[in-house]
């Protein structure tokens, strides 16, 4: 079995005195692709924002590729892509400036070489908006912005991809060449944990669901076959979807 | 230019320079990171130093960045640690911090709000040689922190959650943003005053990105917008002797409504272009996808 690049025990998050995370464990493994699915309110964002250090722990721990999460320095290795609503400030900035920033995990002192020019450039045609280099990014769709968030995490060049509903609000074509990005990403070895509100077409890349429900794992194994209403965890499970599958916490009986 | 005889309009000048490529220069961060009034802010706060620096017979202007910049700091803390009170703490430090410049002021040996009002108001006739070299020298922090850290800044005002993955040092960044900011206040106190500075870190932001699409154009817009109204401004003030700060203010805003004016032809040609650009066949945005079932719906 491979080693482990993220992994959480007994992790419990707040999000004000309201308890988010009740003691959620999972690992992800190097070169598998994890999706976190479960209905709003069910922790998905909280548990991928505890990872990342953005809401602090109240109990737990996580490690980063073998590393406490406290003390690992090592972000290059990390690509990360928020929810769309969180990003945007209230300044114009094009799309080749939002993916330089994500470009300066490699970057010493902030500074940009030609080399790191080059690789804005390729995350950019990785995403097919090579031709939009120079474009405000007030100016793009949905879908293209969720792009450029992409590539802006792409740009590091990263061995780790964490994502937050990288489908939400995005039209179909950009869905599909979301899905072949990941795709090629997944095939030269990326690991990919990432938050999905239904499977959609990303299905066939996926190797593993953890479904989360009232900030506990309610399931961690083959992804659910179901599309839509079956796939959410308020859908009831009464047949089991492996043998070796984990109970079924319903959050009834705790 | 007889202007230049005079050495007080010197330093004048000299100061409405630094202030005019300054104030925009942190400006554009904190209207990136929806702040645009800190500046407001720190400007009361920073009254409380001037008051201290006529009682303390100190200087006025290391005083008020002293302070200012202890103010900004308390203001980036509470917005870490603030809960839902956050607003209301705020307003009790920008008010106490005017009612501490006015306590201060009156306390003074021979003090009386009038010596307040060069402060407030801005004042060229009063920049001394001492205020000069104190500008120059809080005018090359800024600007280094402002230029030279300009791609960590835009990442973090842009999108702290990202940046705090990119490994970025965030909440330093963050205090080093207010601090810079409180510094700049300080530096436009004698030009512009302190009720009017925050215009000045706002207006030529917002006025140069009507005509933009990147942040660096933005950055360099801002800035030679900043520099125009201050300088004529002063000049302006010096000739038809009107106040400075608010002469400064009400051409900024001049600029914004210009411009505003001239973007909008500009927008349009854009969008033509972009249109014509485009090939033929696009997919929709807004098409519904099909095979999608609506998930969330909820049967009752």
């Amino acid at each position: 079995m491979a080693e482990p690049v993220i992994s959480l025990r007994g992790v419990r998050a707040e999000l004000g005195s309201r308890p988010v995370l009740r003691g959620i464990d999972l690992t992800v493994r190097r070169g598998e692709v994890v999706a976190l699915l479960g209905a709003n309110g069910s922790g998905k964002s909280t548990a991928i924002r505890t990872i990342i250090g953005q809401v602090p722990l109240s109990g737990g721990e996580i490690e980063l590729f073998g590393t406490p999460r406290r003390a690992f320095r090592d972000w290059r290795r990390v690509g990360y892509v928020p929810q769309r609503t969180t990003a945007g400030g209230g300044v114009p900035a094009t799309v080749t400036e939002i993916v330089a920033s994500g470009r300066l995990s490699r970057a010493r002192f902030g500074l940009l070489r030609k080399a790191d020019h080059e690789a804005v450039r390729h995350a950019l045609e990785l995403v097919g908006m090579a031709d939009r280099a120079k474009d405000s990014v007030d100016a793009l769709s949905g879908g293209q912005h969720q792009r450029v968030l992409i590539a802006r995490a792409l740009a590091a060049e990263p061995e780790l991809l964490i994502m937050d509903e990288p489908m939400a609000g995005v039209d179909l074509a950009s869905q599909q060449v979301l899905a072949d990005t990941l795709t090629r990403q997944v095939a030269e070895g990326a690991t990919v944990l990432l938050v999905l509100h239904e499977l959609g077409p990303l299905e066939p890349l996926i190797d593993r669901a953890v479904v989360l429900r009232d900030g506990c794992v309610q399931h961690d194994g083959p992804p659910p076959r179901a599309l839509g209403q079956h796939a959410l965890p308020g859908h009831d499970h009464v047949h089991p979807h492996s043998a070796d599958a984990e109970p079924i916490r319903t959050g009834l009986l705790s | 230019m007889d202007i230049l005889n005079y050495p007080f309009m010197e330093r004048a000048l000299i100061a409405a320079v630094l202030v005019g490529i300054t104030a925009p220069a942190i400006g554009i961060y904190l209207v990136q990171r929806r702040q645009p009034l800190m500046g407001d802010g720190i400007g009361h706060v920073a009254m409380t130093g001037v008051g201290l620096g006529f009682l303390l017979n100190a200087s006025p202007v290391w005083m008020a960045t002293a302070v200012s910049a202890l103010g900004s700091v308390l203001m980036e803390l509470i917005r870490w640690y603030g809960k839902t009170r956050g607003d209301i703490a705020l307003a009790m430090l920008f008010y106490g911090g005017m009612a501490g410049g006015v306590m201060f002021v009156n306390l003074a040996p021979g003090g009386s709000n009038a010596n307040l009002s060069s402060y407030l108001f801005g004042s060229l006739s009063t920049v001394s040689q001492s205020d000069v070299t104190a500008i120059g020298i809080l005018a090359g922090f800024v600007i280094v922190v402002t230029l030279g850290l300009r791609r960590q800044l835009f990442a973090v005002n842009h999108d702290e959650e990202f940046a705090r993955v990119t490994g970025l040092p965030v909440r330093a960044l963050n205090l080093l943003t207010a601090v810079t900011a409180a510094v700049t206040v300080t530096v436009a106190m004698r030009v512009v005053g302190l009720i009017l500075v925050s215009a000045l870190m706002v207006v030529p932001v917002a006025a140069a990105q009507q005509l933009t699409r990147s942040f660096a154009a933005t950055l360099a817009i801002a800035g030679a917008i900043g520099v125009t109204v201050t300088v004529s401004g002063t000049v302006t003030s010096y000739y038809q002797n009107v106040p400075p700060g608010a002469t400064i203010v009400l051409l900024t805003i001049a600029a914004f409504i210009v411009l505003t004016a001239l973007a909008t032809p500009l927008a349009r040609r854009r969008a033509r272009n972009a249109a014509a650009a485009r090939p033929a066949g696009d997919p929709v945005e807004c098409a519904i996808p099909a095979t999608r079932g609506a998930s969330d719906e909820v049967g009752v």
